[in-house]
């Protein structure tokens, strides 16, 4: 299990025939394993790392830092959760430090994501402040270095 | 000055090349690495070592040397730091006690230490028996040392291991020594525990010094590697030949090392220090982080290899090119039996029609015969595509 997991990490689009080849089992029981990962739950998604730069349209990012009244009941994890509703947030994280909830919030412009912030995150209830960083450039993102030149060519042949 | 040209051209400088070096026959692989490095986009399974670029924590460890200034010799036998460094591993690895100061010497890649090793041992004549298909660089290592290669043939119906029975139709009075080199290039060969067990009650009657390059003793996918020292009371007759060329993908750096008796280790370093004086001084402080820190990256690319090696073995057996399972390095050794094609003729054609590049298993002595040395030292997109490429060539035949 933890096998597939692995190599469907790095490249989501392996064929249930490839993996089985890779670790040396049969196609039907690959097959049917990731099928109840994707039933439980335990694979979520497969997605696309894009190089939205190189592509013709390109977005803002930014990483929004919270601080939170703690709520009696329910933590931190209500005003959490209303966070993660908006489409325009891409993730949403409860961190240790001076802040409480990291989110980035994807936008086409700085403006936007600016007015964003402030119509629909800062005046959330619980919400005590935020502070806004503006991606300016990524150099890696899930593990691939975006500004990797190409590897050195070896010998063709070598004893 | 116009006679001296004269003199120089009357010369005939190559008949003046010393005997031996004349009697040295050719690599077989330089033909081959010619042919297709003169062909744009073919895909080479010819190329005998790891497509990972050395892990960055390495680099780094080197470069932060760089800018702290180390780049004086070290002492003959390498750094205390990293003589120790390979005792610690040597206790870790293989259970066995070596003292850094005395039985540890480091050398420039393990083609040094072989070089070596047989200088070392060898008096004009003796006999070292060697194993092939086995990696180009022993039978000339050993003749230019004086020595003499006995050769003995290992096959596929037995897994390309090396038999007791072997080694024994091959013992001479002249007999000193038996080069082992396991995991082995080109076949992906290993010797059990059992297997060398055998061997060893061969070499304790009949007396002999082993070396044993153990280059590839980190690449192994059904268990872990045994070396013959390990077995009782073989320390001190085996000449330990390691590196980290292979498992950390340091083959530029040329960082090699023995293990072995006190005598045969000083004698070594006499030699070593006279040709090489010491090995690279920051490839040394990148040895260092190797194999203190290194374990992780290096059981990753391990774990890479093994599942292109399950990928590309099926592969081949599925289009019809018989392999046995190879249980180290990163060599597959298809048979082109049933071809009708020789390993040359067919690596040949497989290059120009296909442009897949395979090293014909006759380069790695004559049991190679009838064999194709595939490197998956390479990406798993390009093994994929070489398997079609086969496939194609095959079944244009009929085959
Ligand atoms: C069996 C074997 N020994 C030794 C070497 C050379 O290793 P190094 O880079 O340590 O000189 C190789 C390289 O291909 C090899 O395959």
């Amino acid at each position: 299990m933890r096998e597939i997991l692995e190599i469907l990490s790095e490249n989501a689009r392996a064929t249930p025939t490839e993996i089985a080849a890779l670790l040396g089992r049969e196609v039907e029981d690959v097959a049917r394993e990731i099928r109840e990962m994707e039933d439980s739950g335990v694979i979520r998604k497969y997605i696309t790392l894009v190089d939205w730069e190189k592509a013709d349209r390109s977005y803002v990012y930014a990483v929004i830092e919270l601080k939170v009244a703690l709520q009696r009941n329910t933590g931190y994890d209500a005003v959490a959760e209303r966070i993660a509703r908006f489409s325009d947030v891409e993730s949403v994280r409860l961190i240790s430090g001076d802040h409480d909830i990291s989110a980035t919030v994807r936008g086409r412009s700085m403006k936007e994501v600016a007015f964003f912030v402030a119509e629909k995150i800062a005046t959330l209830e619980g919400v005590q402040s935020t502070c806004t960083h503006f991606i300016l450039k990524s150099y890696k993102e899930h593990g691939v270095i975006l500004t990797e030149k190409p590897k050195p060519k070896r010998l063709v042949v070598t004893a | 000055m116009k006679m001296r040209m004269k003199e120089i051209s009357a010369l005939r400088p190559e008949a003046k090349v010393a005997r031996k070096v004349r009697a040295m026959p050719p690599s077989g692989i330089r033909k081959f690495f010619d042919m297709v490095n003169e062909m744009d986009e073919a895909i080479s399974l010819g190329v005998g070592e790891p497509d990972f670029v050395t892990p960055w924590h390495i680099r780094e460890a080197c470069i932060y040397s760089l800018e702290e200034g180390y780049t004086s010799y070290t002492s003959n036998k390498g750094m205390p730091d990293l003589r120790e460094t390979i005792a610690d591993h040597a206790k870790g690895w293989l259970g066995l006690d070596y003292d850094s100061e005395e039985e540890i010497l480091v050398t420039t890649g393990v083609s040094e230490a072989v070089d070596l090793a047989f200088r070392a041992i060898l008096d004009p004549g003796d006999e070292v028996v060697v194993p092939e298909p086995c990696y180009v660089a022993y039978v000339p290592d050993i003749m230019m040392a004086g020595g003499v290669a006995s050769t003995v043939s290992t096959d596929s119906s037995n897994q390309f291991k090396l038999t007791p029975e072997a080694i024994e139709c091959a013992i001479t009075d002249r007999t000193k020594a038996l080069l082992l080199s396991y995991p082995n290039n080109p076949t992906g060969a290993i010797m059990t525990r059992g297997d060398l067990e055998e061997i060893a009650d061969v070499v304790v009657e009949n007396d002999l010094l082993v070396v044993s390059d153990e280059v590839y003793d980190k690449l192994t996918y059904s268990e872990k590697h045994t070396s013959l020292a390990q077995l009782d009371g073989m320390q001190e007759r085996v000449i330990v030949l390691n590196g980290l060329s292979k498992s950390h993908a340091m083959t530029g750096w040329r960082i090699g090392y023995v293990l072995g008796d006190p005598a045969l280790v000083a004698a070594m370093t006499k030699i070593h220090q006279y040709t090489m004086l010491c090995a690279p001084t920051m490839a040394q402080m990148a040895a260092v982080e190797a194999l203190s820190r290194g374990d992780e990256e290096m059981l990753k690319m391990r774990h890479e290899y093994d599942l292109r090696r399950r990928l590309f073995v099926s592969g081949l057996n599925r289009i019809g090119l018989t392999c046995f399972e190879p249980k180290g390095a990163f060599y597959a050794f298809p048979s082109v039996e049933g071809t009708g094609m020789t390993s040359a003729e067919f690596s040949e054609m497989l290059l120009n029609e296909q442009k897949v590049a395979v090293v014909p298993g006759d380069v790695f002595g004559p049991s190679g015969e009838g064999f194709l040395r595939c490197s998956y030292a390479t990406s798993r997109e390009e093994l994929i595509e070489a398997l079609d490429r086969m496939e194609t060539f095959l079944s244009k035949r009929g085959l």
